[in-house]
């Protein structure tokens, strides 16, 4: 079922943003309101999910962050499957919402059968006290939500990045590595790195006219052989340097390509191999 | 707590520590001063977090007095302090403020500046220091009124009308301070301020006493400053963070601080151990500082991100 067709569907169908998932044993912060009251939840409920009725994630893909934002400029957070992907049964794409940022549909990852696994780590920007979520479509047209609170930095953390005129003067270099301790036949960890400001220029209009533009990545995709294995679109949520750890289902003498375009419309790539010695290969800017 | 009271007591504060009137209203009357060199004033600020009960009063403020001019060194977390530090200042002279020096744009240190904006002076800072509070200002100000209530009230950022892009002078009248702009070490906008006169060497927060360290800049930077800061000569030192110490000892454990925190992040990115991973890194180092629960894994995140580019 497409997701379009999805949509329709569930536009007409029962509602039911249960109050189970302020009970959801991922929030175990008891301090945390509740995940279904969110009033930006409710909004992206209705407008992404058409009210469409969501299950608790547990037996299909587990949230992981820090409970509190140690820097608000990098939040490390992973998404894992509790399966791999199967013909019968996979996760075609993941959702990843923090209510309280700007932008709250922080990222949308899409996987294939040949991601092996549908598991994606990355790193975001936090704000404030905010829920985080992981909304997850399986293949059998069904929606699942994990669900985390995760409290704010203290005062001396911003989202913004830490050197603005570094990030600028390496714009675009990109890393590509493969692990492949897993050994043949089995998903390898892929982790893509992009030097990137990911700048949501939202930060400057309280205190000068000189807003600089927003300037961050959009979309990404990874394709093995040609064939896509994770492609995603993405936001300012996403930290500084946008660093994405995933999984593919590796084939000796295909190529692993990146390639990422930013709002900008500047597009980067990156190309490696299995076995490439250093597994990160030359980039280039077009 | 009655005016005539403070004015008249006023002198027995220098050299004293005093506990703030926790009111109600988070105004605060005056600060306490230390004065551990000739014309060089001090007020220590708690060890501690932004909150209520301190009203953003938990950093190393002061300021140094010239025959014709006052250089205020950093301002305090919110407005009150900056305007009880005025007054401070007030008790001591009445040479007037022509200098407000930032010594990096975080928010204990800077949110007092608009409490100087009616002795228009000169504002200094770091010639990034205008475009880190552009980017971080906003995200400051509602930390602080989410975590201080009414008493950030009137704080605001004001942006230097001076910039430094690597040293200038500052004539006081009868002494000159020498300031410098660093390259990205605890912030991408430190500054530093070394008076000849009483060898005393403002650092800001390339220097932590007691409270861990924060890199909010860069790892490598931070060390590279420390080599060539090792390099100054001074009597004493001022940190951004607890007490004034002699130089250069106060720098060692810091120094040790950061090493070992290079050493576990290059580690552990070696090992393949993702960012998640790392935080719950050892830390041989807790026993040594205050804060570390707020600050240690958040200098692995920032180390971490800066790091796995070198590998």
């Amino acid at each position: 079922m497409t997701w379009r067709l999805l949509s329709m569907v569930a536009g007409l169908a029962y509602v039911a943003v249960g109050a189970a998932f302020g009970q959801d044993a991922n929030v175990a912060n008891s301090a945390a309101p509740n995940a279904a009251a969110s009033a930006v939840w409710t909004k992206v409920h209705a407008s992404v999910f058409a009210n469409a009725p969501l299950e608790p994630a547990g037996d299909v893909v587990t949230l992981d962050t820090p409970t509190r934002a140690e820097d608000a400029a990098i939040v490390p957070i992973a998404i894992r499957s509790r399966f791999p992907q199967t013909k019968e049964r996979f996760i075609e794409r993941v959702w990843l919402i923090v209510d309280n940022n700007p932008s709250p549909i922080a990222a949308v990852f899409n996987f294939t059968l040949e991601s092996g696994r549908a598991d994606i780590e990355t790193r975001i920007r936090i704000e404030e006290y905010t829920h985080v979520r992981a909304v997850a479509l399986t293949n059998d047209g069904k929606l699942s939500m994990a669900v985390n609170y995760v409290k704010a930095s203290g005062g001396c953390s911003a989202p913004a990045g830490k050197d603005a005129l570094a990030a600028k003067a390496n714009l675009g270099k990109m890393r590509l590595r493969i692990d492949e301790s897993a050994g043949p036949g089995r998903p390898a960890l892929a982790q893509l790195m992009i030097s990137h400001p990911n700048d949501s220029g939202l930060a400057m209009d309280q205190l000068t006219r000189n807003y600089a533009p927003p300037h961050f990545v959009r979309h990404v995709k990874v394709t093995h052989g040609g064939r896509p294995i994770m492609s995603a679109e993405v936001d300012f949520s996403i930290s500084e340097n946008p660093n994405f750890r995933f999984y593919f289902v590796p084939d000796r003498d295909a190529a692993l390509e990146a390639k990422i375009v930013d709002n900008q419309d500047l597009e980067f790539a990156s190309t490696t191999r299995l076995n490439s010695g250093a597994g990160s290969a030359a980039s280039t800017l077009r | 707590m009655h005016r005539p009271n403070w004015r008249r007591t006023a002198l027995l504060l220098f050299g004293l520590s005093v506990a703030w009137p926790l009111a109600a209203t988070p105004a605060l009357p005056e600060l306490a001063l230390e004065n551990p060199a000739p014309g060089v004033y001090v007020h220590y600020g708690q060890q501690a977090e932004m909150s209520r009960a301190n009203v953003g009063d938990i950093a190393n403020l002061g300021f140094i007095v010239g025959n014709r001019c006052v250089a205020v060194i950093d301002t305090g977390g919110t407005y009150g302090v900056g305007r009880a530090l005025r007054q401070s200042i007030r008790r001591v002279t009445a040479v007037p403020v022509c200098y407000v020096v930032n010594t990096h744009g975080h928010p204990d240190h800077v949110f007092g500046n608009s409490a100087f904006a009616e002795d228009r002076p000169e504002f200094i800072g770091h010639v990034r220091l205008a475009d880190a509070l552009r980017r971080r200002g906003p995200n400051y100000l509602n930390a602080l009124k989410r975590d201080l209530g009414a008493a950030a009230d009137q704080s605001g950022v004001v942006l230097p009308t001076r910039s430094v892009a690597a040293t200038d002078e500052l004539d006081l009248g009868g002494r000159t301070l020498m300031l410098r702009a660093w390259k990205t070490a605890h912030t991408d906008s430190d500054l530093t301020v070394f008076d000849p006169l009483s060898q005393t060497l403002w650092l800001g927060d390339l220097l932590f006493v007691g409270h861990v360290p924060v890199v909010d800049g860069n790892l490598r930077g931070f060390l590279t400053a420390i080599d060539e800061l090792k390099t100054l000569r001074a009597t004493l030192t001022i940190p951004g963070h607890g007490r004034a110490l002699a130089w250069p000892d106060a720098i060692a454990p810091q120094e040790r601080y950061l090493k070992r925190l290079l050493a576990d992040v290059r580690a552990a990115i070696k090992a393949k151990r993702t960012l998640a991973e790392a935080l719950a890194l050892a830390d041989e180092e807790r026993e040594h500082w205050l804060l570390f629960e707020q600050f240690h894994k958040r200098n692995i995140s920032a180390a971490y991100a800066e790091l796995e580019w070198d590998e």
